[in-house]
């Protein structure tokens, strides 16, 4: 009887103690969701093979557009979309001529751009693209699954994707990519 | 100068929160008068001194002191005076300061207007105020500082982001604050009363005006900031279940599920473990929403801090508020004396029934809003929860708390008679049904869920003035003496009928707006004629305007009607070149029964502009319906039994005419 009795009182302890271990839980949660970026988007891309595509040149840059067959072929390397209408690929282009001076491939899609004024932006702020295509229609950025640019993709020697950087590459980021770069290989 | 002195008062403030929060608990524990009576004092010195530093912090924004890095960051010389004043909290340590100025606020008003409080009780509840405060001036000076200075002072400011230069907006935050804030005194009631063990009808009737006071803030905190959606963001949408606004939804609806579970404390003197624990979560979630706005966990329009080591500070107060409360009420809920069982056809069955669904509302709102938090947490996708989950889910359980509301806030106490309630709630049915058929014939949507709306909005409009009508027994006596009766009603039942009416005319605006929309999305030239829902808009001209720190484009809508001129509207499309940042101006007119909401787009290559025409119907009613509850509980507020409290005051009531 009496143990009955002590059986219910700690059930209704245990009642009132619900809400806490509740909280408990999540709780812990709001702390493992502090230490991520919810700026960060994953590609759906990462770990597949890039997109198959054919793009013409920017007209007065070269004669070699760019393609899927120019992606892989085992080295690693960067595809950044840009355009000359887009401020913060301005801000990032520093980084990308950084990058070229030591020894990164970088391709080039030049969205929804006029030739002309793509041109004026690399002659002013510097080409570090080795090959550019020209996308005016934005359609190869949709294969890309690009959400704005600039927009930059890490590939492997396979042409596999590894890594996809939403936003203008800045200074704290090649800690990252750097060494993502020197994994590729 | 004036600046390092705010800095200083809140220092002050600081060390006076920290007095207030632990010399008072020891003294009500031991016995010591002289402790106990510091809490009041502690109370008003640290309002004083939060009152010093906002000032501060006020000047420095009216007087453009750039050397400030929150004035430089937020504000510019050629900003409007309004939103330098409003500046002040259009950012995160400036809000912060907001906030705990609230605090204090709430806890002088406890200081000051609690004098029917037991002492002891009085200076448990001040404490904990105290503690809160504490916690929250340290968050303020250790991660958020707002009296940093730049060295050297920069020429002038940054700006304040266009889209939060309005009116509506400069008065949202305070509002939503007042409320937030507000349910700090719920919890700290409850904490009290953990701590001495005890809630009675007492308790229950000092925490009501307290909770009164910050659910109504907050309803008309949340409408505000619904209104200003609705107006700048530009396509005619009012609620959007993002994160944050879900964050100020919650403790609403845990704080509505309160006002209602106080009553049966008061009443009956039962549901009280229940009351104290809806207190601390209603905080709680209050707490939360601070948190998920505060600590860039959520992208969101009103994450303006993203800096982890705030969040850590802030899931750390979090921690100790919520956690600690909640292990307190583990230890202490358990030996609170419950009261009986009582019969589920009463007025205690029908508020116990309102509390499950809105809390089982609140937590569906809660699981949507953290699940794509939880699903990150446990490294799966990154998704985000919207519209159809909140519909799918949310909206049902509203169905049965509406249905059941005229007939349970008509129903008696400890046993009622479900049949007579139902037999005098006759013309509400009836009435019910003509709106019903009225919707399903008029209105151009069929959608099911359209017409529920209508008639949950006007069963319960409707129910509500039956109940008000039935209890000045208009039914009954002649017309003349049941005015009279109705005149002679305590104001509670006045504000609880209002604000019922408010609920209803809200659920019919809602509806009206959600499936009544007209909108046609077109590229116009101008002299171009389109028709709109029975009108016929013209885009007249579109020219370059000047504003203050901005310059538009406008265009000129003039709207007829089967020929005659009924009003002409401007939209602008608002440049800010400090901040170099487009804002859309929508141009509205409004009338009791719809707004005509028109949006100027870009121009096409062929000298067109893209424009988009809405014909929204009822909008009013939702600020009105909002408006009214907010009313409600001012009616109520303004009732003499709460003002004189359940133990009368030896001497005079010096309280009843503060």
């Amino acid at each position: 009887m009496s143990a009955s009795a002590a059986d219910r009182a700690g059930r209704r302890r245990l009642l009132f103690a619900l809400p806490l271990l509740a909280f408990v839980g999540v709780g812990a949660f709001l702390a493992l969701g502090l230490g991520r970026d919810p700026s960060q988007l994953p590609s759906a891309l990462v770990g597949r093979e890039a997109p198959d595509f054919a793009l013409p040149p920017l007209e007065g840059r070269d004669e070699h557009g760019l393609s899927r067959a120019d992606l892989g072929g085992g080295r690693p390397m960067l595809v950044n979309f840009w355009a000359s209408w887009c401020v913060p690929c301005r801000v990032e282009h520093p980084i990308l001529d950084r990058l070229a001076r030591d020894g990164v491939t970088i391709q080039g899609v030049n969205h929804k751009d006029m030739p002309d004024k793509a041109r004026a932006f690399l002659e002013e702020l510097g080409d570090p693209y080795d090959l550019v295509g020209s996308d005016r229609q934005g359609r190869v950025s949709i294969d890309w699954g690009v959400y704005g640019v600039p927009e930059t993709y890490l590939l492997d020697g396979q042409g596999r994707i590894r890594y996809r950087h939403v936003g203008p590459l800045q200074e704290r980021d090649l800690k990252k990519l750097l060494p993502m770069l020197e994994e590729a290989r | 100068m004036i600046a390092e002195l705010g800095h200083f008062t809140l220092v002050l403030a600081m060390v006076v929160a920290f007095l207030q929060g632990t010399l008072p608990l020891w003294g009500a524990a031991r016995r010591q008068a002289p402790l106990v009576e510091l809490a009041p004092a502690a109370a008003l010195l640290q309002f004083t001194l939060v009152t010093l530093a906002f000032l501060a912090l006020l000047n420095a924004h009216l007087a453009s002191d750039f050397s400030l890095a929150i004035v430089y960051q937020n504000s510019h010389s050629t900003k409007p005076l309004l939103y330098k004043f409003s500046g002040v909290w259009g950012n995160h340590e400036g809000s912060l300061v907001l906030w705990v100025w609230i605090l204090a606020l709430f806890g002088a008003a406890v200081a000051l207007f609690g004098r029917n409080l037991p002492r002891p009780f009085k200076a448990r509840v001040l404490a904990v105020q105290g503690l809160i405060g504490l916690g929250f001036l340290a968050f303020s000076l250790f991660t958020s500082n707002p009296f940093a200075r730049l060295d050297p002072a920069p020429l002038d400011g940054l700006g304040l982001n266009p889209i939060l230069q309005d009116p509506g907006l400069a008065f949202h935050p305070p509002m939503l604050y007042l409320g937030y804030v507000g349910f700090s005194t719920a919890y700290s009631f409850a904490m009290a009363a953990l701590i001495e063990g005890r809630v009675d009808a007492g308790w229950a009737r000092w925490v009501r005006p307290w909770t009164l006071a910050a659910w109504m803030a907050l309803t008309l905190g949340i409408a505000l900031g619904s209104w200003w959606a609705y107006y700048t963001l530009g396509w005619g949408g009012f609620w959007f279940w993002d994160p944050v606004e879900n964050a100020s939804f919650m403790p609403w609806l845990a704080g509505t599920a309160l006002l209602h579970s106080a009553i049966v404390v008061e009443k009956r003197d039962t549901l009280k473990s229940w009351t104290i624990l809806l207190a601390i979560l209603t905080f709680s979630l209050a707490l939360l929403g601070t948190f998920l706005v505060r600590s860039g966990v959520l992208t969101s329009v009103h994450a303006f801090a993203t800096d982890p080591s705030r969040g850590v500070f802030v899931l750390a107060l979090l921690g100790i508020a919520v956690g600690g409360s909640l292990a307190l009420y583990a230890w202490r809920a358990p030996a609170l004396q419950g009261g009986g069982a009582f019969a589920p056809v009463s007025r205690e069955g029908a508020l116990l029934l309102n509390n499950l669904l809105l809390a089982t509302a609140t937590a569906t709102v809660l699981l949507g809003t953290l699940y794509p938090l939880l699903l990150d947490g446990l490294g799966g996708p990154k998704i985000s929860v919207g519209p159809p989950f909140f519909n799918a889910t949310f909206l049902p359980l509203m169905v049965p708390l509406l249905v059941a509301l005229p007939a349970g806030s008509m129903i008696a106490w400890k046993r009622g008679d479900l049949p007579g309630v139902l037999s005098r709630l006759g013309l509400a049915a009836a009435g019910t049904v003509a709106v019903l058929l009225a919707a399903a014939l008029l209105a151009d949507t069929r959608s099911t869920l359209g017409l529920m709306g209508f008639a949950a909005g006007a069963w319960v409009l409707l129910g509500s003035l039956n109940e008000l009508a039935v209890r000045a027994g208009f039914f009954q006596v002649h017309p003349a003496r049941a005015w009279r009766r109705l005149k002679g009603l305590p104001r509670s039942a006045f504000s609880m009928s209002l604000a019922h009416m408010g609920l209803g005319v809200l659920i019919l605006g809602i509806t009206a707006t959600a499936t009544g929309q007209t909108e046609r999305i077109l590229a116009m030239r101008p002299g171009e004629t389109v028709a709109l829902a029975g009108y016929e808009v013209t885009l007249a001209s579109v020219e370059q305007v000047q504003g203050p720190n901005y310059a538009a484009r406008r265009g000129t809508f003039a709207v007829q009607r089967n020929g005659a001129p009924v009003t002409t509207v401007h939209s602008e499309k608002r440049f800010f070149p400090v901040e170099s940042m487009p804002v859309t101006k929508p141009g509205i007119h409004s009338t009791l029964l719809r707004d005509l909401y028109f949006v100027l787009g870009d121009p096409n290559s062929d000298g067109a502009w893209a424009v988009r025409l809405y014909h929204n119907p009822l909008v009013f009613w939702m600020w009105g319906g909002a408006g009214l509850m907010g009313l409600a509980g001012l009616v109520s507020l303004t009732d003499r039994r709460l003002r004189v409290g359940a133990p009368v005051p030896a001497r005079g009531s010096r309280a009843a005419t503060a």
